[in-house]
């Protein structure tokens, strides 16, 4: 039987650290940690001495991490980083799923990739969840601006709300631009005009 | 004519200006390229994309490329320093509480003698202080270093600690940190934001230090000499462009804008034109040279400026110092620049090495046109660093 791993992720959005917690869980039990305030992270991780630290790479904090990784760091050990080791395929595939580990040294990967690719399609599926929901507010926004629009040009022309967004329609075929585009413009226009 | 786009990755700083400029103002299009600008959040970010070949070009701090052919810190890719982007332009700064403890012993923050400031912070700071710095391998550190090394400061516990410059203020403000060492506009942020007092520039302590590098992988850049002209060139008029005082209010602008450093357009003025608020109170100091992108030479990448970052590196982690610099001669390309920029009428020095901090004043050197000026170039201690004895 392995012996449990101790890791720490370092995640401020407390429903990404839960996803990621429980997908670590079912790779075995690991001791794992999760910080959330960025105040003092170097001492905060140093205190679990963990195994691995899982960090999202685009996150600034990566530079702190990579201080601890440096021999002189607050582990008071040599700690490797897992994405430049021998894995060198590895180390590309972490970098572009935007994900990065850092690993104590001397342990072993087999034990570890379990834990990482777990971790990896995680990370991945929570970002496709931000993207999406990016999308969706994006959509939100731009209906708002078309209703705005709308409203102006049924005022302007005395049409009805239908035959309105025919018109921006129209207009959007005609400059080769989308209906939000048109409708963005018009509002902006008409704020000028007030 | 159709550009070649050229990846770069970039920390959002008033140092990135080059780059930023090269595109936004045509200087990459004359020469056919398209740069990629693309926005890291981290330097190890940077390093990584630009060693794992995500982007083929960044803007990074000058001692990464030598910190790693050195063989320290995780990565190890070869990479070459083909020009220098910038020349100073750091800022060390304390806390709101330091600031204050300062003013009581009545110190006047002339924001230019490190010897005084240096005795003054240890006066009163007998406990010690911990600084924050954005990176593990920084000339940002160096500087901190040799400020201790020649003033009370040994005398005192001091620990130097990587805090993201985006989050230096609020650090200070936290206590996380007593005092940091900064690129604009984080300096200046953290006194907008009545966090902290700046106490020296970092040219108070060298007066010409190399700060970021134009880096590519030394494998793209002997494989894509074409490209790697077209680049050095249009870098290089974007330095020019820059150091044209004219040019101060349109690049204040463009640079503050939100798709690239996302701060006031003043607080940017205050980097390219050196004149600092150096506390909440809105005192002003006015710095020479404070951020240098041209002039004296200042993009030249000096085999020597290679050779003295290794040696204070190898000095520091234990390595065989005359092997180190061995290994790190050929980090920083004059011959790359050099052959890239001839025929511009881009003047360069006659020599790839120099004696680092023998200038304390400006002084004419051979030139490949004539004679160049150098600016000065002195540690305020006097040191003086030659490639050739150590």
């Amino acid at each position: 039987m392995r012996t449990a791993l101790t890791i720490v992720v370092v995640e401020e959005d407390r429903d990404r650290a839960i996803a990621i917690v429980d997908a670590l869980k079912d790779e075995g039990e690991n001791d794992v940690h999760v910080i959330g305030n960025m105040t003092g992270l170097a001492r905060r991780i140093a205190a679990y001495s963990p195994d691995i630290v899982l960090i999202d790479i685009d996150h600034p904090t990566r530079d702190v991490i990579e201080e601890l990784t440096l021999a002189s760091g607050p582990l008071e050990r040599p700690v490797a980083m897992f994405v430049s080791g021998a894995a060198g395929g590895l180390a590309r595939a972490a970098v572009e799923a935007g994900v990065t580990a850092y690993v104590v040294d001397g342990l072993h990967p087999d034990r570890l990739k379990p834990v990482i690719d777990a971790a990896i399609a995680r990370f991945q599926i929570m970002r496709q969840m931000r993207t999406e929901l990016d999308e969706t507010r994006r959509a939100l926004e731009e209906r708002k601006v078309i209703d705005r629009a709308k409203g102006l040009v049924m005022k302007a022309r005395q049409v009805d709300e239908e035959e309105a967004y025919a018109i921006l329609r129209r207009a959007a075929m005609d400059q080769g631009m989308r209906v939000a585009e048109v409708a963005q413009s018009l509002v902006t226009t008409a704020g000028l005009l007030r | 004519m159709k550009s070649v786009s050229v990846s770069v990755a970039y920390m959002p700083l008033v140092d990135a200006a080059p780059l930023i400029v090269a595109q936004e103002m045509g200087f990459a299009e004359a020469e056919g390229l398209a740069l990629d600008l693309i926005p890291a959040p981290s330097w190890s970010s940077v390093r990584d994309m630009l060693a794992f070949g995500r982007v083929d070009v960044a803007h990074l701090l000058s001692v990464v490329p030598v910190a790693m052919a050195l063989g320290l810190g995780g990565v190890s890719t070869a990479l070459s320093a083909v020009s220098v982007l910038s020349v100073n332009g750091n800022a060390i700064g304390v806390s709101r509480a330091l600031e204050a403890n300062l003013r009581d012993i009545g110190y006047l923050f002339d924001f230019e003698d490190a010897h005084g400031a240096g005795a003054a912070l240890a006066t009163v700071a007998p406990q010690g202080l911990t600084i924050g710095v954005p990176f593990p391998f920084s000339m940002h550190i160096e500087l901190i270093e040799i400020w201790r090394e020649a003033t009370p400061l040994r005398g005192i516990p001091l620990k130097i600690r990587t805090v993201p410059p985006p989050m230096m203020a609020q650090a200070l403000a936290e206590g996380e940190i007593d005092a940091f060492c900064v690129g604009e506009p984080w300096g200046s942020m953290a006194v907008e934001g009545h966090v902290g007092a700046l106490l020296l520039p970092g040219r108070a302590i060298w007066n010409f230090a190399p700060e970021k590098v134009l880096a590519t992988r030394a494998e793209w850049a002997e494989t894509e000499p074409h490209l790697l002209g077209r680049l050095i060139r249009s870098v290089w008029r974007a330095s020019r462009w820059l150091a044209d005082p004219a040019s101060r209010t349109a690049a204040a602008e463009l640079l503050g804008r939100p798709q690239w450093l996302d701060v006031p357009s003043e607080i940017v003025d205050r980097a390219l034109t050196g004149k600092l608020a150096i506390s909440p109170g809105g005192e002003l100091r006015d710095v020479p040279a404070f951020l240098e992108f041209h002039n004296s030479a200042a993009t030249f990448p000096w085999r020597s400026q290679g050779k003295w970052i290794a040696h204070r590196l190898a000095l520091r982690s234990g390595l065989d110092v005359p092997a180190a610099m061995i290994r790190a001669a050929d980090v920083f390309r004059s011959d790359q620049y050099r052959f890239a920029l001839d025929g511009t009428g881009a003047d360069m020095p006659g020599a790839s090495e120099k004696v680092e901090g023998s200038l304390s004043s400006p002084m004419a050197v051979g030139s490949t046109r004539g004679e160049i000026v150098l600016g000065p170039d002195a540690f305020f201690d006097g040191r003086i660093f030659d490639p050739f004895e150590v």
